[in-house]
């Protein structure tokens, strides 16, 4: 019901924020596409010139390149997939009645709030200390060699610390769609002779599809950049050197601007395809 | 065969007793209708019947089998939801199948029944539409459908017409009715609109705070309540009660006369008294009448054509054969 006077005033007190949101987006933005064209090496003789795509020829065909992209997806990937099964799984029993839910649920939602580099250093010294972690102790208690999380299963250490991170966010969102899903849909479908497996794959599951595609969607476009939990832990090595962490090689410790820029470019190609990709599911999906 | 009776069934929610010791007998074939106020524990002497809910104690047998363990998909009973219940992400014929998928019948069977259920609700054209695309009605009858495939012993309905408009409510009253002509299987049906219970039942169940106030066909209650709580409940508009000198006469504590029984004069009659408001329904006028020593007005129906006015003084005259006297404890005396 905006009349056109009212229109044009929200949009003049809006134009801070947004000219302040764009200015904080477009200068990095122009800066790294910039870079991204120049032989810029701060500590070997600075801005040396333009190089037109040197920088970005350069980046790919790196021996570094697809090896990190493929980390980035595996990580992603298995982070997705862990974080849903156990968020459902969280979700359904956090939904039963029972006693001091209240408490239980802050619980579950507690990792959410510890910083990114502080679980990874937790993770990394209390829990999966070969010596003094938590499960080598566990290991030995039965005579087992301990294992060297961090070095012989590197990857699928990321991926449990960045799971046990971004697992409460995917149960408490699918936790509220559970919530909404009307009871006597289930007791409709008890009552036709839906054993509890039937009743979760055909009303449960369908019911929560929308919440999943939301999860999936937000938790990637996170996902894609993460980067303490590497740099506390692994530092890259041991095969955990995502694109995130080539291009912050690149930049800071080859000292390269242009070529970490260009890495940056094609990094915001990727978010952008994966983004429009996720768009279209959901969008479908809010349709029907 | 749709035989179901409980043997003094109780409920209780925590310390709360909604349903103290109950017995009640439906027979095959029969239209029994639960009706009462609201909160009175219709729904949840539905739901124990139809195993939704454990009782607390007491029996329940369906065709003298005890079903008081056995589980809801096995108790032959169909559930008709108020909400419809139906499933948002499948199409009409995959909600109707569902129970038959379930049981494990091959597709050819599954949509040859389902077919038959559309045809006989008119569903035929929508069989292919997801449920946020029909009406209310149409939802409705998808919702009977998906009852109809299994086959039931008996169909439990809680209030499925409340949320309709008048008119179709109406219609879908017919059609439930129809239906148990069709089918003759029992249905039990809740409802707390009386007109619903009247015109529908074989044989109804009046409730309140989870006891039986009485069982009987819709005209026994209405002619012979067995106490004031059923004859204020059964027949619209409500019964007038009158108390003091009035019931004095009849030695009875109260008597209760139901406006259809009253007839108007503006010469002579038992009561005198002052016209107040007067609704018009062009077949039948309510005249709400407020007559000297009675605090509420006295409800009189008369015929359309009634010529009086708000504020003329008419008398009354009540039916001598058609009033109900009660006693102290609220008992009508025969
Ligand atoms: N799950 C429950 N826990 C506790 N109390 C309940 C529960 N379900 C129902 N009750 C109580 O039991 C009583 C009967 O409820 P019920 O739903 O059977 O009423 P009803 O007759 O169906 O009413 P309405 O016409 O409003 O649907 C109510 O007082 C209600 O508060
Ligand atoms: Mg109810």
């Amino acid at each position: 019901m905006a009349t056109q006077h009212s229109r044009s005033a929200a949009r003049f007190m809006m134009a801070p924020a947004v000219i302040l949101l764009l200015g904080w987006m477009l200068v990095p933005l122009s800066m790294t596409l910039v870079f991204s064209f120049k032989k810029y090496l701060p500590l070997r003789g600075g801005d040396l010139g333009w190089i037109g795509f040197d920088n970005y020829v350069r980046f790919v065909s790196s021996s570094a390149f697809w090896p990190s992209v493929q980390t980035t997806l595996i990580i992603v990937g298995g982070v997705l997939v862990i974080t849903i099964i156990f968020g459902i799984l969280l979700s359904i029993l956090l939904d039963q009645p029972m006693w001091g839910q209240g408490i239980v649920r802050i619980l579950v939602i507690a990792p959410f709030f510890v910083m990114p580099t502080v679980s990874a250093l937790v993770w990394k010294n209390m829990l999966m200390d070969p010596v003094n972690g938590l499960f080598a102790h566990l290991w030995k208690a039965f005579g087992a060699q301990p294992v060297e999380w961090l070095s012989d299963a590197s990857l699928f250490s990321i991926i449990l610390i960045v799971s046990w991170q971004w697992l409460p966010f995917a149960t408490l969102i699918l936790l509220t769609a559970i919530q909404s899903l009307d009871s006597e849909q289930l007791e409709a479908a008890e009552m036709d002779g839906a054993p509890p497996l039937a009743r979760f794959g055909f009303i449960i599951l369908p019911h929560l599809a929308r919440a999943i595609t939301i999860v999936i969607l937000i938790q990637t476009i996170f996902l894609l950049a993460i980067f303490a939990e590497i740099f506390v832990t692994t530092s890259g090595a041991f095969g955990t050197r995502t694109l995130t962490y080539l291009i912050y090689q690149r930049v800071l410790e080859s000292q390269n601007v242009g070529l970490g820029s260009a890495g940056g470019v094609y990094a915001i190609i990727l978010a952008n395809i994966i983004a429009i990709f996720l768009m279209r599911i959901v969008g479908k999906n809010l349709d029907a | 065969m749709g035989q179901i009776t409980l043997k003094q069934i109780t409920k209780n929610f925590g310390d709360v007793q909604v349903i103290p010791p109950l017995d009640l007998q439906i027979n095959d074939g029969e239209f029994v209708v639960f009706v009462g106020p609201s909160g009175c524990g219709k729904s949840t002497l539905l739901r124990l019947i139809a195993g939704l809910e454990d009782t607390t104690s007491g029996e329940i047998d369906i065709d003298g089998r005890n079903a008081t363990e056995v589980p809801p998909a096995k108790r032959g009973l169909a559930m008709v939801f108020q909400s419809y219940a139906l499933y948002p992400h499948m199409t009409v014929r995959k909600n109707i199948a569902f129970p038959l998928r379930m049981a494990g019948l091959d597709k050819d069977a599954q949509n040859a029944k389902v077919e038959s259920a559309a045809e006989v609700l008119n569903l035929t054209d929508y069989l292919d539409r997801r449920p946020g695309q029909l009406s209310g009605g149409q939802r409705q009858r998808v919702a009977i459908g998906r009852a109809i495939v299994r086959e039931p012993d008996a169909f439990l309905f809680d209030e499925p017409l409340s949320n309709l408009d008048a008119a179709l409510r109406v219609n879908m009253r017919l059609e439930i009715s129809e239906l148990h002509q069709t089918l003759k299987t029992t249905m039990i049906y809740v409802t707390h609109d009386q007109v619903e219970a009247m015109t529908m039942a074989d044989k109804i169940v009046v409730l309140q705070a989870g006891v039986i106030e009485q069982v009987g066909t819709p005209l026994e209650l209405y002619h012979t309540p067995k106490n004031k709580f059923v004859a204020g409940f059964i027949g619209s508009p409500k019964m007038n009660f009158l108390h003091g000198s009035f019931s004095a006469g009849y030695s009875a504590e109260s008597i209760g006369v139901r406006p259809e029984h009253i007839t108007v004069s503006k010469t002579e009659g038992t009561w005198k008294g002052v016209v107040g408001v007067s609704e018009h329904l062009g077949s039948d006028t309510f005249l709400y009448v407020d007559i000297e020593g009675q605090k509420t007005a006295i409800t009189v129906r008369s015929s359309g054509e009634v010529g009086v006015r708000h504020g003329d003084t008419v008398f009354l005259t009540p039916d001598p054969e058609k009033i109900h006297r009660f006693d102290n404890q609220g008992l009508r005396i025969a």
